[in-house]
């Protein structure tokens, strides 16, 4: 089983050079048993110093949290205390409880963790459990538990729930939370810290270890698993980072990289395996049909991404693990998983986005620390040239970014709440203290708390009406009890923190047609018979909607259509942002760049001028009959989305006339119908007043949002018992409740929790207040007579990406209605009237544009 | 507030933006699907919603009864969301109704979700009401005549515009059937291309979107089975 063999092989990886690159925060070196000792000598392999201090660390009573890069042996580390202490004292009942976010890592942990115990021989027992456990295995479990338990958050919350909880986990001695890294600031992860809160009432001798990937803010992950030290291992070979870019033509917008699709396959050819990363997952679809309409070799080459059917994922895996595939084109449903021996080089097509990103992919192959990781980088475009040279920049001065984890949501403590009410009754004071331990909930305020318990009560409304309905009572002694065993076995069925968007299934039509994953419902919308579309790496034709599935055949004609899913691009992160802003302000640094981008920036220079590293280059220039403002902000794309909605409110204002806008990751630009003039005025700081909170309470963003939040804090319901309730419904209740809540109780705790959620998870707000502070009296206006190098792929992007208008519904009505009613013949249309000059107002504008702005014209 | 008028069966008919049906010759109202308590409902299954639905549902309905200023009101079924939906009424809300039936004869159409005639309120039950060519029923029957007059489906139709699409409740005409769009504050919709609406419109169908001032109104022809 080369799975098995390449998580044990961590362990073979250590040589003498390793332990001179490592660096210890500190160092107590444990020593391992006599019978471990002999067990890993007969295998040829030799302890690492920081798994010996992590034993060290346990012997003695502490918690800690172990920072190693990918390939670090982490999950031995945080296995061997528990496996040394087993084999000395023989327990009975659980000892051990291991979570991780992914509940295949849990599986194959604990068959990797069967090779030891069987060969040493040691009374260790071991389980897992998720939500697909028979219901057979979890009665075992509950009467004999094992000694290491290895499970997901959203399982232990279910357990927790159980009236039995305290028998269960009251004898546990150790946490062992895997990928802290990837659960810390995430709602997961707020679950899991309530949980582990949980844990430690039940349990009071209990002690944690956190396994964590290399990142930008160890101490707030320390506080997060509440660990009394840091043991980090630095270091490992840097990863050897190289860049390709398509012969001949460099492209000036686009973000899919289809362009180098030769030199892609190329790359695939001339290595053992390859896992080729992209953005998202319509682009790897692009990409898959783009490598086999060139690959004459059929190099077996295989599609990976969440929305694929999990069996279709499997199989992919399990030919990757057994070394039968060449190449993977995958989105992050690979960031993380199980390692994989045989990857021998990484490559990222599109833009990298961030460098922590960029190090766990890379990470991806060769996952041994000693030996360098082999990546390379594929830019679609030319701005996607600078972020790549910016990135590998990053990951040499291993500059990680990231933000701190943002506090714990009030939502998910809603769920915790009532999930603890199911299981033992608690006094809201110890349950405040309990929460309020935790690192998400530190700065919990008792009025929040209050307000999310009397939600769970009875709603928490204004209007009264539901005391019959209360969903907890107190005893004589104040304790919160839950009402009916029936409440309880509805909230065990909404556990859980991840809300998808609407999806429906793609099968394949006809009696038991193949199901092949899931798209979302907005896509199907868009659909009609006979029409085109690529998913699952084929090209398929759409046949009928059957009763939410997508009945599909093979073929079909026409343009493809491709599949979008919401959440799929990330935002380029603040970090990698700068540098990009640094590399442009300093010409000194081009000569890294390839020769058309170099000529592409020389240009700019000369006609315009580059973005400074501080201040806010702002391009205004007439092209066709529109005026367009291009603002070079660097804060990633939904920052720009929002930064666009702001500003178009704006220019409206100003009478400019706005007519749509367009953000990339780099640039926002929007056009209008008459010249702006003032610009500096345009994005003064005051524009996130009044403005964003009326965006804020129109936008489908905030929609979204409280739908998330309120499946989460239990207002609507995932599945009701024994009731036929379809997701399309779901949506349609949201809405409703949403515009309900805002008119009657705008101040209603799960409209807080909303707001947010938006304003705080989504940081595009603080993202664009940050920039507007930093900018101000440094605007620089650059109004200029024709469009500047820099703008072309911007205005390229016009027309490809859609401007979704958040209000003015009716309007859309009315202009779709008009224009049918036109081409019916049932109205007349409108008089043509070619785009009116501001007759009076132009000449002005053109002498007083040289003064205003101050730029340079040219022609 | 722009009411949009159809014939049919030879009567004109004004559809308003509301959700609501005002026939003009005989002074009546015609509503569907009120689910009033869907709120208290849901919260006594525990799922404890936002308590205001039937407030809000009563706000329409009274703004249509104080447009128009009808005779005769006719709610065509599920007027209540189930049979003790009536008994559960905060005694605001309740007051407010009494004092519609007051002004108004009522007509309550019994529906799926409410089949008893509703309790301690004015009016007659009916399973079917007859008033000249127009026959109005709760849900509608395959190959029932020309003039009828149902609810039951919530209809919603999607439509597709410059930027996004547009999803809203929605009138379905096709000069032989008319279907109201639900009025209830808590009534989610069906999308009228689904086959449960359109094999009673077997020949393609109008529908009115319900719009802030006014409706907006599509042609959706004969659907591929």
């Amino acid at each position: 089983m080369s799975v098995c063999r390449s998580w044990l092989g961590q362990l073979s990886g250590f040589n003498l050079s390793l332990s001179r690159q490592n660096t210890y925060l500190w160092t107590m070196t444990g020593t391992l048993p006599e019978r471990f000792a002999t067990w890993f000598a007969s295998r040829g392999w030799t302890v690492r110093p920081h798994q010996l201090d992590v034993l060290a660390a346990a012997a003695a009573g502490e918690s800690v949290l172990l920072i190693a890069p990918t390939g670090g042996g982490k999950t031995l580390a945080g296995f061997l205390p528990s496996l040394v202490e087993l084999s000395e004292t023989p327990h009975v009942g659980l000892h051990t409880l291991y979570l991780s976010p992914l509940k295949a890592l849990a599986t194959d942990i604990a068959r990797n963790l069967m090779l030891p115990i069987e060969e040493m021989g040691l009374p260790v027992s071991v389980d897992t459990r998720s939500g697909d456990t028979p219901s057979e295995r979890r009665k075992r479990q509950r009467d004999e538990p094992p000694n290491l338990f290895l499970t997901t958050p959203e399982s232990l919350a279910l357990l927790l729930t159980q009236p039995g909880a305290q028998q269960f986990f009251g004898g546990l001695r150790r946490i062992i939370v895997d990928e802290v890294h990837a659960l810390a600031g995430i709602k997961r992860g707020d679950q899991l810290a309530l949980c582990l809160a949980r844990l430690a009432a039940l349990a009071p001798q209990v002690h944690r270890i956190g396994l964590s990937a290399t990142v930008a803010h160890p101490a707030a992950l320390m506080a997060y698993v509440s660990a009394d030290r840091i043991i980090e291992v630095n270091g490992g070979a840097p990863p050897e980072i190289t860049m390709i870019l398509p012969a001949g033509r460099l492209p000036w917008s686009g973000h899919m990289g289809l362009f180098s699709a030769p030199e892609i396959l190329k790359s695939i050819g001339s290595a053992g395996t390859t896992i080729v990363f992209v953005n998202t997952r319509a682009q790897s679809e692009l990409l898959f049909q783009a490598l086999w309409r060139l690959n004459e070799e059929t190099l077996p080459i295989a599609i990976h991404h969440g929305s694929l059917e999990l069996d279709q994922r499997k199989r992919v895996e399990q030919a990757m693990a057994a070394g039968k595939l060449r190449g993977v084109i995958a989105t992050s449903s690979l960031d993380l998983g199980i390692d994989w021996g045989g990857v021998d080089q990484v490559l990222q097509v599109g833009a990298p986005k961030g460098v922590s990103r960029l190090l766990q992919r890379v990470g991806r192959a060769n996952h041994r620390m000693d030996e360098a990781s082999k990546a390379i980088l594929v830019p679609a475009n030319r701005f996607e040239v600078l972020e790549c040279e910016a990135a590998i920049l990053g990951v040499a001065a291993r500059e990680l970014d990231g933000d701190p984890p943002r506090p714990g949501g009030l939502d998910v403590l809603a769920q915790h709440l009532l999930g603890c009410a199911c299981g033992e009754p608690f006094h809201p004071d110890a349950m405040f203290a309990e929460v309020t331990s935790t690192a998400p909930y530190a700065m919990l305020t008792r009025q929040d708390f209050d307000d999310v318990l009397g939600f769970v009560e009875d709603g928490g409304y204004a209007l009264k009406a539901y005391d019959r309905y209360r969903k907890l009572f107190r005893d004589a002694e104040g304790r919160v009890q839950v009402r009916s065993e029936r409440i309880a076995r509805q909230h065990r069925m909404n556990i859980g923190t991840i809300v998808e968007a609407p999806v429906m299934k793609v099968r394949y039509a006809g009696r038991g047609g193949g199901s092949l994953g899931e798209v979302e419902e907005s896509f199907v919308n868009m659909l009609v018979p006979d029409d085109t579309f690529m998913f699952a790496g084929r090209l398929l034709r759409f046949i009928r909607l059957r009763e939410n599935v997508v009945e599909v055949a093979d073929g079909g004609t026409g343009e493809p259509k491709v599949p979008a899913y919401a959440g799929g691009r990330m935002p380029m992160t603040t970090n990698l942002a700068d540098r990009v802003r640094g590399m442009l302000q300093d010409p000194s640094t081009w000569h890294a760049f390839p020769e058309p981008v170099r000529e592409w920036l020389d240009l700019q220079k000369l006609r315009s001028r580059m973005p400074g590293r501080d201040d806010l280059l702002v391009e205004t220039f007439p092209r066709g009959d529109r005026y367009y403002i291009v603002a070079y902000c660097f804060e990633g794309r939904q920052a720009h989305q929002t930064l666009g909605m702001l500003l178009t409110r704006r220019l409206e204002r100003f009478g400019f006339v706005p007519l749509g806008f367009v953000a990339t990751d780099y640039v926002l630009a929007c056009w209008c119908a008459r010249e702006p003039y003032d610009v500096a005025r345009l994005f003064e700081q005051d524009m996130l007043g009044d403005d964003v909170e009326a965006w804020m309470a129109e936008s489908s963003m905030l929609r979204r949002t409280f739908r998330n939040v309120s499946v989460i804090a239990g207002l609507i319901e995932r599945n009701l018992p024994g009731a036929k309730k379809n997701r399309r419904q779901v949506t349609v209740n949201s809405d409703l409740i949403y515009d309900m809540l805002r008119r009657h109780q705008p101040d209603h705790i799960l409209l807080r929790a909303t707001r947010a959620d938006a304003a705080g998870g989504l940081t595009d707000l603080g993202r664009i207040a940050g920039m507007l502070e930093r900018v101000q009296g440094r605007i620089t206006h650059m109004a200029l007579s024709r469009v500047s190098p820099l703008a072309v792929p911007v205005l390229l992007d016009i027309g490809r990406e859609v401007v979704r208008h958040e209000d003015g519904e009716d309007a859309l009505l009315e202009d779709a209605e008009t224009l049918v009613a036109e081409a019916m013949g049932e109205t007349e249309p409108p008089p043509f009237m070619p785009m009116q000059e501001p007759a009076i107002l132009r000449p002005n504008v053109k002498r007083g544009r040289l003064s205003r702005g101050g730029g340079t014209l040219f022609q | 507030m722009t009411p949009a008028p159809i014939h049919f069966a030879g009567e004109r008919l004004m559809l308003d933006p509301c959700g609501g049906l005002f026939w003009p010759a005989r002074n009546t109202l015609i509503v569907s699907d009120l689910h009033l308590e869907k709120g208290s409902a849901a919260a006594s299954r525990g799922n404890l919603l936002p308590p205001w639905d039937t407030r809000v549902t009563l706000d329409r309905l009274a703004l249509m009864i104080r447009r128009f200023g009808p005779e005769r009101v006719v709610a065509l079924g599920d007027s209540f969301h189930d049979r003790n939906g009536a008994g559960r009424m905060q005694p605001a809300d309740l007051a407010r109704l009494r004092g519609m039936t007051a002004t108004a004869n009522f007509t309550w159409v019994l529906g799926n979700h409410d089949p008893t005639p509703p309790e301690g309120l004015d009016g007659e039950s009916v399973e079917e009401h007859l008033a000249g060519p127009l026959l109005f029923r709760h849900q509608a029957i395959t190959g029932a005549g020309a003039g009828e007059i149902c609810g039951h489906h919530h209809p919603k139709a999607q439509i597709p515009t410059r930027g996004a699409s547009v999803t809203r409740p929605c009138f379905v005409f096709d000069g032989k059937r008319l279907m109201l769009p639900a009025l209830g504050a808590y009534t989610g919709g069906l999308d009228v291309r689904d086959p449960a609406i359109a094999r009673l419109f077997p020949r393609g169908f109008r529908v009115f979107l319900l719009g802030r001032d006014r409706l907006f109104s599509f042609v959706f022809n004969r659907l591929a089975a």
